[in-house]
């Protein structure tokens, strides 16, 4: 009998296992798989490879070796894979592309023996360790190289690992300052949404109908509505400034600058994400008796003493799990700070959507992904080490 | 003997005519590519100016899609040999590296359609960046531009008036990205519009392209998508602005937003027509392909909006916008007034620095 209705538990909960499976762990693990492993290079240019192994990476390689590079670029060439290759090797040092390129389109017409000779004819790069260097650093099938980018380090000529030079350095500032941000937007949504919950908690049922329909109408707004609105409001000859200028408080010359820098990203924001916080508390203390803070203060606490001792411990789920939400949708928001935040607007996640969408750089992204969700599991495992995760509520 | 094979003849007939009446239809029917494009309103230009004909003369049916460029969607497509798009509008920079990278088939000029009075495709065509597979289709440049009423007085004329703080102060509009801002930086500074791509290929060039951006730096507004500038222009969000030129004439020709581009320092860049590889649909490409580069197609888009034609044939016929009657000549990025200063955009250049300015630009912006 037990057995029976576990079979069928495991049937039921079968479609949703087969769907994470599908949409959520294989996506994950096969990006992992991408900022680890990357075998275009060897590949393309298995026996070039094997034969640099002898190599000392100083100096130039043998004559063998330049025929085989010659003979597999021009293989490349012909299976049109060479420019993956060019692509790959740029990556590791600009211009290499052309390099590339340029020899398998000029190894097609001319070319002889001795390849020592003709290849830096073709182009003077072969003449220098560089490229062989370079051919050494991407030909390997797995390779730290992404993780390294992610972290602002690369790999020197002789396979150290080093800092990127300073006007290269980016993720590790990026990384800093969403987390940073994203901590500080929660925070204001917690400010402004504990108190707007206990409002809509604790009114009468008609205007709690009414306060709860103005946090949800926003949320059903298309988020680029609810952004653009912002630019109307906040631009300099925007709406608060002309008010700002007519009851003169800012003088006309000195408009505020309140978008298209930090103040602009927190602000638009904190407003999309609000109803994330304010929903879940609401629902925490919508089971929170009125009664017992009356109790309290019967029995002789002041106001502050009550709630902070009989109301606030109540709430907490609730502000648990907004926080966690608000945080973690801020973590991966970027179509906001991009149009709102100027110079400042670019967070990590912009980055992570350029190098799949236009650098095809698909292992940094996968790297840097990869890099930030375990940044916030970690957040996540300090959340439930300091307030448990146990003990977070998303409703009555 | 004869009855049969009368009746077996009479029968291939008659099958043979139903096949003939009702096979073109069906064709016609089925008969469609999907033309990928930039849309707004440059997408509607180009219905107006050729889509709309093609399906009317040829019967094949225009499937109209968009993208924001890149190669990302046109490499899964060919990856998973699932390829969806036929024709899409390319800037030089993906169209060479999609070549490279065997992503889009190769154009033969040859068999595109010469001009009027007979001169070849391969001579019609200007002698611009060449992309082994793209047919070329169109020019259009960034420049920047300026809210007219916020001088009055001295109107900006030069690029070096772009980075002049002091003889024009107020913000500035530019995009968020290295690509235009560094070439607008070095004619600025005074580098000869030719030797533009000779510097930046130096350590020094760059680092100068950077100082000079650092002069207006605090003053700038960045962009993202190309509708902004109008709209920070016309807002007074800031008194000039880098854009794309078509942008910035439909805002002032059609919406008479007070705006003047100044084209000294222009970056000229080109568009293509190119055919993604392994499509089904091969020859119908082509045959679009072919009528959207032809020289009527080319010069009539410039009666919607003001992106120079890339043939010879085409300049000659450029008129009059259809919707304002406005003289298109001196609106298009090729006029000979426009182009004395002129960068042209060097595709092999960004296609192997693309990477690095990308970086250096996003260190630099948050130094």
């Amino acid at each position: 009998m037990l057995n029976k209705a576990r079979t069928g538990a495991i049937l039921l909960a079968l479609p949703l296992t087969a769907f994470i499976l599908v949409t959520f762990v294989a996506p994950l693990g096969s990006m992992f798989m991408r900022s680890l492993y990357d075998p275009l290079v060897a590949d393309i240019m298995p026996e070039t490879l094997a034969a640099l192994e002898e190599w000392d990476g100083t100096g130039l390689p043998a004559e063998q070796v330049y025929a085989l590079a010659a003979r597999e670029l021009g293989l490349a060439r012909e299976e049109k894979t060479i420019g993956r290759l060019a692509t790959r090797l740029n990556r590791d040092t600009s211009g290499m592309r052309s390099v590339i390129m340029r020899s398998g389109r000029a190894l097609k017409r001319a070319g002889d023996a001795p390849w020592s000779e003709t290849l830096p004819d073709i182009n003077p790069a072969w003449g220098e360790a560089d490229i062989w260097q370079a051919l050494v650093r991407t030909g390997a099938r797995v390779t730290p190289i992404y993780y390294l980018n992610a972290l602002d380090l690369t790999l020197d000529s002789d396979g150290g690992v080093v800092r990127q030079p300073e006007d290269r350095r980016i993720y590790g500032t990026l990384f800093i300052k969403t987390i940073r941000v994203s901590l500080v937007i929660t925070l204001l949504c917690l400010a402004i949404g504990y108190p707007v919950a206990w409002l809509i908690a604790h009114s009468p049922p008609r205007m709690s109908r009414m306060l709860l329909v103005l946090v949800l109408v926003p949320f059903w707004t298309s988020l680029l509505v609810r952004t653009t609105s912002w630019i109307v409001l906040l631009q300099q000859q925007g709406v608060v400034n002309d008010l700002l200028v007519r009851v003169g408080i800012v003088a006309d010359e000195q408009r505020l600058t309140m978008i298209h820098n930090m103040t602009g990203t927190l602000v638009a924001m904190t407003h999309v994400l609000l109803p994330f916080m304010i929903l879940p508390i609401y629902s925490v203390m919508r089971g929170i008796p009125a009664v017992q803070m009356q109790a309290a203060m019967s029995l002789g606490a002041n106001w502050p003493r009550a709630f902070r001792q009989v109301y606030l411990p109540q709430s907490l789920p609730g502000v648990g799990a907004g926080c966690l939400l608000v945080f973690i949708l801020a973590i991966g928001y970027y179509i906001t700070p991009a149009l709102v935040g100027g110079q400042s607007g670019q967070l990590i996640s912009n980055f992570i959507a350029y190098h799949i969408q236009t650098s095809l750089n698909w292992g940094l992204a996968a790297a840097l992904g990869c890099v930030l969700f375990v940044a916030v599991l970690l957040l996540f495992l300090l959340y439930d080490r300091v307030l448990g995760l146990d003990r977070m509520r998303l409703g009555a | 003997m004869k009855t049969i094979k009368t009746s077996v003849l009479l029968c291939a007939a008659w099958t043979s005519t139903m096949m003939l009446s009702t096979v073109p239809v069906n064709a016609q029917e089925d008969q469609f590519i999907t033309v990928v494009s930039w849309g707004g309103s440059y997408a509607r230009s180009s219905v107006k100016a050729y889509h709309e004909r093609f399906v009317e003369e040829t019967g094949i049916q225009i499937k109209l899609d968009e993208y924001n460029g890149g190669l990302a969607q046109v490499r899964a497509q060919v990856e998973t040999g699932n390829v969806s798009w036929d024709v899409v509008d390319m800037e030089a920079g993906d169209a060479l590296l999609g070549c490279d990278e065997g992503l889009l088939e190769t154009v033969d000029y040859e068999t595109l359609p010469p001009a009027p009075d007979g001169t070849p495709a391969t001579q019609d065509f200007l002698d611009v960046y060449d992309v082994e597979c793209g047919a070329k289709n169109l020019v259009y440049s960034t420049v920047y531009a300026y809210n007219d009423t916020r001088f009055p007085e001295q109107k900006p004329a030069t690029m070096a008036d772009f980075f002049d703080l002091e003889k024009f102060p107020g913000r500035r509009g530019m995009r968020r990205a290295p690509n235009a801002n560094l070439e607008f930086a070095l004619v600025a500074d005074g580098v000869p519009s030719a030797r533009v791509y000779e510097l930046l290929s130096t350590e020094e060039g760059i680092a100068r392209a950077f100082r000079k951006l650092d002069t207006v730096k605090n003053q700038v507004v960045w962009w993202e998508a190309g509708a902004q500038p109008p709209q920070m222009l016309a807002d007074g969000e800031v008194v000039m602005s880098t854009a794309y030129n078509g942008r910035i004439f439909n805002a002032w020709a059609l919406e008479n937003q007070p705006l003047t581009i100044v084209w000294d320092g222009q970056l000229l860049a080109f568009g293509y027509q190119v055919i993604v590889a392994g499509t089904p649909k091969l020859e119908l490409a082509r045959q679009f392909v072919a009528f959207a580069t032809s020289t009527e197609s080319l010069a009539n888009l410039t009666r919607y909006i003001s992106y120079g034609p890339l043939r010879h044939s085409s300049l000659a016929l450029v008129d009059k916008h259809l919707e304002t009657g406005i003289d298109m000549e001196p609106h298009l990025p090729n006029a000979p007034q426009n182009i004395s200063n002129a960068v042209l955009e060097d595709p092999e250049w960004w296609a192997d620095n693309q990477d690095e300015m990308n970086e250096r630009f996003a260190a630099w912006l948050v130094k």
